[in-house]
């Protein structure tokens, strides 16, 4: 019998969306419906939200002080100790899961499923490798506990349901005092919507030219409502923050719309976007591999387009 | 002690084999893993900042990593260790493996890359650490290593998250972190005289980890291309066919 314990992500006070996508994810391992752990210093208001999400059995909280910060090496010994009552411990594949799980997985003695995209049964799943120029099929041994990423941008986020009881959980872990949390400056979205949770994106890329230019792209999302991303041209040119990347070594996300103005469409960054409902290129070269992959493509000189297109759409 | 992973280059497009049982690599440009580049690249700026005073290059795989191992020498590194291993590796055997060189070697600092780009397993640092006991600094963009801590700015996906971490410790490259220096003609040449030890997994006693299998690979669901339009009333046009902007 499965057992799912999922690894709630949170900010703030906040449940992030990954966790609804991943308790999707849990639900086509064992429909039934999974647990769901939340670790802070003060988890009410995040356990709350994850208790009113459709799909989940149990809150679990590891509610102490040194559990303020993500830090995996404080995280993983407790989610270490947990994971004996499951089958499966799946986190999402973001920056905090990608960190956190690995380390829960090696403190079990258990290889790890990274990005997971599909659920072919219990102990079977799909992956992408190669920048996702291939995927695998992965297969865990049984008795071996399951520890998982899941790719968020591959399942859609469960909806509101429960309430679902919430427990505190005990765990005899000691706790490690050799990494300390300093501080986090948050990155460029300021009011913007979050790139990974947007329904709209739109991104610049080496061809947007400058920082000061990218204040085009601000200026229509601002008007359609839509979040920035970045390709890594545009990041290491400086154009705009590294937490604005779009692609294998940033974000994957998978937004209703995703619009792409100068950017050539690397594999690096088209994996990130595959997920897409549809795909917008303005690109002013004709032969722009973008083109191969995009639903509507428009050749042309973005400091024109989207301008145009800021007065007509908004 | 700098983990150099021997992948397939990223400029090179990868192509399954015709019988589905994994990728083409025969006769493919092979290099050092990016990330991995940048590891070396930070740990020769400490030695050269005299805050380390030797850097180990050591990868696991086939014979011909010596390749890139010849390269790590080149760009710098003092020594290098080959753990051979022919067949595929994951991430937990790896970080097995590291461990004993790290009981061996005793460095200050493990400096990996974040993800290598062949398996995008993005799990071995993490995994070291864990099994090492040690602390962890993943998405490094830059890091400040005193006598015996380092503080460093990791690459989240809410912004940049600084931690303090003792040492020894495990730290994972992000893009940013540095650029990776150019091998100059007269360092191939030194490169060639420098110690390159080969030791075997069996040697370490290390067995391969059999908790993950891949047991089909397959191409990737293509997206269709889409149609163009030839102006930006055209694309207004389409994006309200498809329901936006109504
Ligand atoms: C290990 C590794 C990981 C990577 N990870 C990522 C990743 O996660 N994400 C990512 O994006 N990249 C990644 N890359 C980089 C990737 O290979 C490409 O270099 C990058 O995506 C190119 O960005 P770009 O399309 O903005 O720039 P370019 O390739 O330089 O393209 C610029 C485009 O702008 C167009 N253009 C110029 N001016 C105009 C104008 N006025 N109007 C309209 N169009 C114009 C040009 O025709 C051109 O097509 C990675 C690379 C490596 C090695
Ligand atoms: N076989 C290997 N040889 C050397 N380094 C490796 C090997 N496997 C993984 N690594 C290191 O671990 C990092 C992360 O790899 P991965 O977890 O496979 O994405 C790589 O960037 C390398 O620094």
């Amino acid at each position: 019998m499965a057992k799912v314990l999922v690894v709630a992500e949170h900010s703030g006070g906040r449940l992030n969306q990954s966790t609804a996508r991943c308790i999707s994810c849990a639900l086509q391992i064992d429909a039934a419906g999974a647990d769901v752990v939340v670790l802070g210093s003060d988890c009410g208001a995040v356990a709350g939200q994850a208790a009113a999400l459709q799909g989940v059995a149990r809150v679990r909280t590891l509610q102490r002080a040194e559990n303020a910060a993500p830090l995996a090496a404080v995280f993983a010994p407790q989610l270490a100790a947990l994971a004996a009552g499951y089958s499966h411990v799946l986190g999402p594949s973001t920056t905090f899961g990608k960190d956190l799980m690995p380390r829960v997985a090696a403190l079990l003695g258990v290889g790890q499923v990274s990005d997971l995209m599909s659920v072919e049964g219990p102990r079977r799943f799909k992956r992408p490798v190669y920048a996702g120029n291939a995927i695998i099929t992965v297969e865990v041994a049984d008795g071996a506990p399951v520890v998982a990423t899941v790719r968020a941008a591959s399942f859609k986020p469960t909806g509101p349901g429960g309430p679902a009881p919430i427990e505190a959980a005990e765990v005899p872990a000691e706790l490690p005092v050799h990494t300390r949390f300093v501080e986090l400056k948050a990155g460029g979205a300021g009011d913007r919507p979050d790139l990974q949770t947007a329904r709209v994106v739109i991104s610049g890329g080496r061809g947007v030219g400058s920082e000061a230019n990218f204040a085009l792209l601000y200026d229509l999302a601002a008007k359609l409502g839509a979040a920035v991303g970045a390709s890594r041209a545009a990041v290491d040119a400086g154009y705009v923050p590294n937490d604005m990347q779009v692609g294998q070594t940033g974000k994957i996300i998978a937004p209703e719309l995703y619009m792409a103005f100068g950017i050539s469409g690397a594999i690096q960054h088209l994996t990130g976007i595959k997920d897409a409902g549809l795909i917008v290129a303005v690109n002013k070269d004709p032969e722009a591999a973008i083109f191969q992959v995009a639903d509507i493509g428009l050749v042309g000189d973005l400091f024109e387009v989207i301008p145009a297109l800021a007065q007509r759409l908004a | 002690m700098v983990c150099l992973k021997r992948v397939v280059d990223y400029n090179v497009r990868v192509r399954l084999k015709p019988d589905n049982s994994g990728v083409v690599t025969e006769g493919m440009k092979m290099s050092i893993n990016p990330f991995d580049e940048i590891a070396l690249e930070e740990a020769l700026r400490l030695r050269e900042r005299a805050a380390a005073t030797e850097v180990l290059a050591v990868t696991i795989g086939p014979a011909d990593c010596q390749q890139q191992l010849r390269t790590g020498l080149a760009m710098g590194a003092d020594r290098a260790i080959l753990v051979e291993h022919a067949g595929e590796l994951d991430p937990l055997t790896a970080a097995r493996a590291f461990l004993r060189l790290v009981e061996r070697e005793q460095p200050g600092l493990v400096l990996l890359g974040k993800q290598a780009i062949d398996d995008d397993c993005n799990q071995t640092g993490q995994m070291l650490a864990a099994l090492w006991g040690r602390p962890q600094a993943t998405f490094a963009s830059k890091l400040e290593v005193t006598a015996d801590s380092a503080r460093v700015t990791r690459e989240v996906d809410a912004g940049l998250e600084v931690i303090d971490i003792d040492l020894p410790a495990v730290v994972t490259t992000d893009l940013r972190l540095n650029e990776p220096r150019y091998v100059k003609l007269p360092d191939i040449m030194k490169a060639k005289k420098k110690p390159l030890e080969t030791l075997t997994l069996a040697a370490l006693g290390v067995a391969v980890a059999e908790s993950l299998r891949t047991v089909a690979w397959e191409a990737p669901q293509p997206r269709q291309k889409g149609a163009m339009v030839t102006d930006v009333d055209g694309l207004v046009a389409s994006l309200r066919e498809k329901g936006f902007f109504n």
